[in-house]
């Protein structure tokens, strides 16, 4: 996917004024903060699932080679394959080629982030395979040619008119003046064009959201089922993770997946909850033949005892995406890539560049709510601290606001010079501005007035005046 | 014999120096009245937070230096603001990673730094103050004074006792109100927004008085609010709570 995160800015004037988006934006923004909220308040001991959550990622992090190693091995043992893949290039042929093995005509999916982060559907197609995304809102996207605007709700930009109109556009075998007004009518169609997929299928290929290494596990977490669909009646399953997702016992898995659902959509849990090893074992019912695991770092090992170390525990429930005040304002598109919201203004510029990137981490007040809900505890403002900081050693940031807080910064240090400098500013201000209290306009503050008044200072600092007090005292 | 008053520094802020002088006195007087004895140190200017936010370490660093050169001899650090409070104690001391005294330093100052109705609440332990205000308010939860210096109850338990003023909460209180210091200007779109939804929560409680600890925050609603025509007052809390608002609220003659 071509990546459109150098255009932040224009992206988000025009979510800005796309009613519809700002329609859907609403109703996420009172949606899932409250059921989050609600989850938790029946959930006395959330907080410390929190922390054990949190050590559950640390204890990873500090043992990933161990953890990777013992996951390889166990997934072995179970007659599956592991494949390590350094970039996004490595998956993609890595998975190509499975396919290609098993004479792959038709991929189904369930939902991946992943996948989407390297781009695997665009791959696929062009070498003649046909990958089907089978999550409702992934397939919609998939057919609209969108790239997800939400972690765990890709078509949350969109209304149920826009959908049905694309269905309209896509589903030529339907008839032309069938009623897709409701939303239980758009499900059934979707229902029964996947259906066909599922059945066609060659290859399924999924995310994961935990690989247990004690057992080789792979947790998939879903609401419509089709995870399981995908995974158990193709000939071939293919894992595509990247690397962190690994958790030591099927115990702490449990953990996690307490604080998942609840932070992402507060629900206690996820409707379908999958856990599958290895290929279909002799006397099984069903289950694929082959079960190939493709493990992606994609620069991830090199954020390992760094300052975003702590990134690599996100569980992608998206609790800080619902909550971001920016992304609430202009939804995921705007942020140009794969992943969005704060997480995505972390994570965006190690996958591809900061330069191209730069304006994810400047665009949040660092308001803290992001890291107030966080399931796993990441100091999200402070990573956004540290890319602007390497911004700003990098003089990547811009010329004007470089040497404008330069300039500042020389006065701020030197309080006499600064006084001397201030005094006078200030009571310009203070008397031009009296009679209304406050300026419509004013030079070098366009940005501010714009869309607000600049309320008028009173005309005399304060430490003016505490001087003056001083003095008069006794 | 009664211990010796509290000396506190004041930090004034460079806000409320620049723009309002009238909370840094508000400050003062409730300071004041509760016994401590109130100095404010002539070399400050400002924390160091649009430098330290904007990436720029170096300046946020020598900035930090300054304050705590300035304030290191008080038993206190009283702040009428909740990020500047925040930015000393929270943030001061990993500027001085590679520096362990003054590192030291840095957190031993941060320890006994407040944001002011925290300081009078939770320090002082001052069970109400003297003063009245006509008018049913809203409070707006400044992001860095409630989440980084757990500012929350302190102001709400001290304007319950002011005399003929009513509080409602609005839902999103605790919501953004898209100030972020620098990023208003940076992204003044994506701001006016944020603020645009600040603005309906406050409109929303019928309240015609909007309180805060935040003066960024407050010139920033109030601006806002101007700007739509709303004839809604807007003071920093510790006017009110010291009795003196016989000026005008933000933004208005």
């Amino acid at each position: 996917m071509e990546a459109t995160t150098r255009n932040f800015e224009r992206n988000a004037r025009k979510a800005l004024a796309d009613t519809k988006l700002q329609e859907a934006l609403a109703r996420l923004s009172h949606g899932f903060p409250a059921k989050r909220r609600q989850a938790i308040a029946r959930l006395p001991e959330f907080e410390a699932l929190r922390d054990a959550a949190r050590d559950i990622k640390n204890h990873v992090l500090e043992n990933l080679d161990f953890y990777l190693e013992r996951f390889e091995t166990r997934v072995g043992e179970r007659g599956g394959q592991v494949h390590w893949a350094r970039d996004a290039a490595e998956a993609r042929s890595v998975i190509l080629k499975i396919c290609q093995d098993a004479g792959a005509r038709t991929v189904t999916k369930s939902k991946s982030m992943v996948g989407e982060e390297i781009a695997i559907n665009d791959h696929l197609e062009a070498n003649g395979i046909t990958p089907v995304e089978t999550d409702l809102g992934e397939y919609i996207i998939q057919i609209r040619g969108e790239p997800p605007s939400h972690l765990i709700a890709p078509a949350i930009h969109l209304s149920k008119d826009q959908v049905a109109e694309s269905f309209k556009e896509k589903h030529g075998q339907f008839p032309k003046d069938r009623s897709l007004e409701e939303p239980r009518a758009l499900l059934d169609e979707a229902r029964t064009v996947l259906r066909e997929s599922f059945l066609e299928a060659d290859v399924g290929m999924t995310g994961a959201n935990m690989l247990v290494a004690e057992t080789g596990t792979v947790v998939v977490v879903t609401n419509e089922g089709n995870a399981d669909l995908t995974m158990s009646l193709p000939r071939v399953h293919i894992v595509i993770a990247s690397l962190e997702k690994v958790v030591p016992t099927l115990d702490d898995a449990a953990t996690l997946l307490r604080v998942l659902a609840r932070s992402g959509t507060g629900q206690e849990i996820t409707v379908y909850t999958t856990f599958s090893t290895g290929p279909r074992r002799p006397g099984d019912l069903d289950g694929p033949e082959a079960f190939h695991v493709v493990l992606l770092d994609n620069g991830r090992t090199t954020m390992l005892g760094g300052e975003l170390h702590e990134m690599l525990r996100c569980i992608r429930c998206g609790a800080c995406l619902n909550e971001c005040p920016i992304y609430r304002a202009v939804g995921g598109h705007a942020y140009g890539w794969v992943y969005s919201g704060p997480m995505g203004a972390v994570l965006t510029p190690v996958l591809i560049g900061i330069e191209h990137a730069g304006d994810l981490p400047n665009a949040s007040t660092l308001c803290g709510k992001c890291e107030d809900v966080c399931p796993v505890r990441i100091p999200l403002p402070r990573m956004l601290r540290h890319w602007r900081q390497r911004q700003f050693e990098g003089n990547q940031a811009s010329a004007a606001s470089r040497y404008g807080l330069k300039a500042w910064a020389f006065l701020a240090r030197r309080p006499a010079l600064y006084r001397l400098v201030v005094g006078p500013g200030v009571a310009v201000l203070g008397a031009l501005g009296r009679r209304r209290g406050r300026f419509r306009r004013l030079p070098l503050a366009g940005g501010w007035t714009a869309s607000r008044d600049l309320p008028a200072p009173e005309g005399r600092t304060f430490l003016a005046l505490w001087r003056k007090r001083l003095a008069g005292r006794p | 014999m009664s211990p010796p008053p509290p000396n506190v520094g004041l930090f004034v802020t460079c806000l409320v120096d620049l723009m309002r002088p009238a909370v840094g006195f508000a400050a003062v007087k409730l300071l004041e009245d509760a016994g401590c004895v109130v100095s404010v140190p002539a070399a400050q200017t400002c924390c160091g937070q649009p430098a330290y936010n904007a990436g720029d370490q170096a300046d946020a660093r020598a900035i930090a230096r300054q304050v705590i050169v300035a304030f290191e001899g008080f038993d206190y650090v009283v702040v009428p603001s909740g990020s500047c409070a925040g930015m000393i104690r929270v943030h001061f001391p990993g500027l001085f990673a590679g520096d362990a005294p003054m590192a030291g330093r840095a957190r031993a100052l941060g320890e006994r730094t407040f944001e002011l109705t925290q300081f009078l609440r939770d320090v002082l332990q001052v069970p109400d103050v003297e003063a009245e205000y006509r008018g049913c308010a809203t409070y707006h939860d400044g992001c860095a004074g409630l989440r980084e210096m757990g500012v929350k109850e302190q102001p709400r338990q001290l304007l319950a006792a002011v005399r003929g003023l009513e509080l409602k909460e609005g839902e999103e209180a605790e919501t953004c109100c898209g100030f972020g210091g620098l990023f208003c200007v940076k992204y003044p779109d994506i701001s006016e927004r944020i603020v645009d939804g600040k603005v309906d929560d406050v409109l929303a409680t019928g309240a015609d008085t909007l309180l805060g600890g935040e003066l960024g925050c407050l010139l920033n609603v109030a601006g806002r609010l101007k700007r739509r025509g709303s004839g809604v007052r807007v003071r920093h809390v510790a006017e009110v709570l010291a009795g003196m608002t016989d000026g005008p609220p933000i933004g208005d003659p």
